[in-house]
């Protein structure tokens, strides 16, 4: 035993914003191992230049935005290839955002409508004014050269 | 199943920033208001509570209703934590319901809170956009209020929806809001105050959102028996309707719509439902909760509504989910005047009142009061139950937002883009 044990002091200090009452800042930050697990052929359809849906065989329900299973009947689904020419279902442009997308702003978000597809798909419209998006537009996809794996691999244009 | 009364409410008052209270000490405020609200129930005539807080991320903690539990002095009674979005507080509430109207407890407190303030204000907006699809609609730039812009574009495609209806409910709840010494930003409006305020997604300005807030409310709920030995004014809950949806937005169908018991096919033979402009479980909350409560016609049997209005766009949306008017009618709803109070004076801006009143977030709703996300749906809770106590004026201290006559009063909470809905009705005893 060591009645005289210490904890080596450090340098380290602590941000302070406020001292009545204390308010410090508190760091933290994580990196997942994410996988996209079923939703991945999507991703790697990507970086092929394709868009990929998911379609029902059982009751024929199609899907913009994929899904392993149908959400009407409970089948399995199967791939299929979106068109890459659809129309603005609706829009909206960001002139805030979540932290992660400030920098990014103005930005201009849709949803996509194909034709024979029962559902849509959320993206990035670019090569518009703000006030030039409206419903009904076509618009046609485009996709990064050095694929990053993410939704905003593909992007939308208009015809 | 067995009769549910709330004998009990209490909250703090919300505001964008408590950094000298924690989460503990918010709800054990507002938990002390509503003990003190009914003398005759001590601590051990409490058989459990339930807890209601959204984020993990916002508390920097943990299983908090952990803490809160023994920080009120409820060890070791059951109690377990509610979560589901921004219809978190919704829930709890219900969740507190089921644990009475089963015999499970006689006497159940529904506890909840948010404490906003401890990241900043887009920090915050990357928190709440994670309650969004996290392969697919996040990383494109999850935004909340992206995505209600998205949607009530297309409900102005549809519908005709204009934005001064929207602005004239930021009149509303902002100036209700003046009377409610809880609410957060009370505040007289114009319509060209709403339109110049800072553009956040389009047609969206700043006052077309709602606030992030701190603070907690407390309700407490019991059997008929308890009801009646320790409160001599219970408010009974005589329906609950929980509904919800597909995560993503862009997965919703284009069916028909939900039909409640006034409306018929006929009213609605093009609409595509519930699309992007809808919610198909906000109407199936209300659906379920009409039906256990016996209500054929909302908008006639009911006195007064708080409903989610986290954007000025969701509460014209709202309206038609609940059926308080057609679908494609809530801009008019507004433009009747049929929401305000019968006398407040609104301003210039405001419509003319016609022959249907029937008002809808007295309080000043999330707009105004603020929205931290688990107390909100108690918040609602609340002030319902005061005013069907008829105790505005004793909690609040002015009677000015006092619904006379008020016998019968729906609450609604919502999540996400209307992933889980909860409609509660609530009746004077």
């Amino acid at each position: 035993m060591n009645r005289n044990a210490k904890l080596p002091e450090t340098e380290e200090g602590t941000i302070l914003f406020n001292t009545d009452p204390i308010v410090i800042r508190h760091h933290y930050e994580i990196d997942y191992i994410h996988s996209y697990a079923q939703d991945s052929p999507f991703f790697a359809g990507l970086a092929k230049k394709k868009l990929l849906g998911s379609k029902c065989e059982a009751c024929g329900h199609i899907y913009a935005t994929p899904r392993g299973h149908c959400m009407e009947c409970g089948a399995a689904t199967r791939w299929f290839e979106l068109p890459q020419r659809g129309r603005v279902h609706t829009f909206t442009t960001c002139h805030f955002g979540s932290e992660a997308f400030l920098k990014e702003t103005p930005f201009t978000l849709i949803l996509v409508e194909f034709d024979g597809v029962d559902t849509l798909f959320m993206s990035r419209l670019i090569g518009v004014e703000p006030d030039e998006a409206r419903i009904g537009m076509p618009v046609r996809a485009r996709f990064v050269r050095n694929c990053k794996f993410r939704p905003t691999d593909v992007y939308f244009v208009p015809e | 199943m067995r009769p549910v009364y709330m004998i009990s409410g209490g909250i703090t008052k919300f505001a964008k920033a408590h950094p000298d209270k924690d989460f503990r000490l918010m709800v054990k405020e507002a938990f002390d208001y509503a003990m003190d609200d009914v003398p005759g129930l001590s601590r051990d005539l409490i058989d459990g509570s339930v807890c209601s807080y959204f984020s993990d991320h916002f508390t920097r903690q943990l299983k908090a209703g952990a803490m809160v539990q023994d920080y009120l002095g409820l060890c070791p009674m059951p109690s377990r934590r509610i979560e589901g979005g921004g219809a978190t507080g919704g829930l709890c509430l219900q969740a507190a319901w089921e644990a009475v109207a089963s015999g499970r407890m006689e006497v159940c407190i529904a506890f909840g809170f948010e404490t906003m303030s401890r990241v900043n204000t887009w920090k915050g907006n990357e928190f709440i956009a994670h309650a969004s699809d996290t392969n697919f609609d996040y990383p494109v730039g999850g935004f909340y209020t992206g995505y209600y812009a998205m949607m009530v574009h297309r409900h102005m495609h549809e519908f005709g929806t204009t934005v001064e209806q929207m602005a004239r409910v930021a009149i509303k709840n902002h100036r209700n809001a003046l009377f409610n010494p809880y609410a957060q930003s009370p505040a007289g409006l114009s319509i060209a105050d709403v339109r110049s305020s800072p553009m956040v997604s389009t047609p969206l300005t700043i006052l077309d959102c709602c606030q992030m807030s701190d603070g907690a409310a407390v309700a407490i709920l019991a059997s008929e028996a308890a009801a009646e030995r320790l409160c001599n004014r219970p408010v009974r809950i005589t329906g609950v309707g929980c509904g919800t949806d597909a995560m993503r937005m862009a997965d919703r169908p284009h069916g028909r719509v939900i039909l409640l018991p006034h409306e018929s096919e006929e009213d609605y033979r093009d609409l595509k439902y519930p699309g992007v402009h809808s919610f198909r479980g906000g109407r199936t909350a209300a659906k379920l909760a009409y039906r256990m409560a016996g209500i054929t016609n909302p908008v006639e049997e009911l006195d007064f509504v708080e409903l989610h209005d986290a954007y000025t766009s969701s509460e014209i949306q709202t309206y038609e989910d609940l059926g308080l008017c057609r679908y494609g009618k809530g801009g008019l709803f507004v433009d009747q005047g049929c929401p305000f109070m019968p006398d407040i004076d609104y301003g210039s801006d405001a419509p003319a009142r016609g022959e249907r009143c029937l008002p809808v977030n007295p309080s000043g709703g999330l707009l105004a009061c603020g929205h931290p996300v688990g107390a909100t749906g108690l918040m609602q809770a609340v002030f319902a139950f005061w005013q069907l106590q008829d105790t505005v004026g004793k909690h609040m201290g002015n009677e000015t937002l006092r619904v006379r006559g008020a016998k019968r009063g729906l609450i609604h909470s919502h999540a996400g883009t209307g992933t889980y809905i909860t409609v509660t009705i609530l009746e004077r005893a």
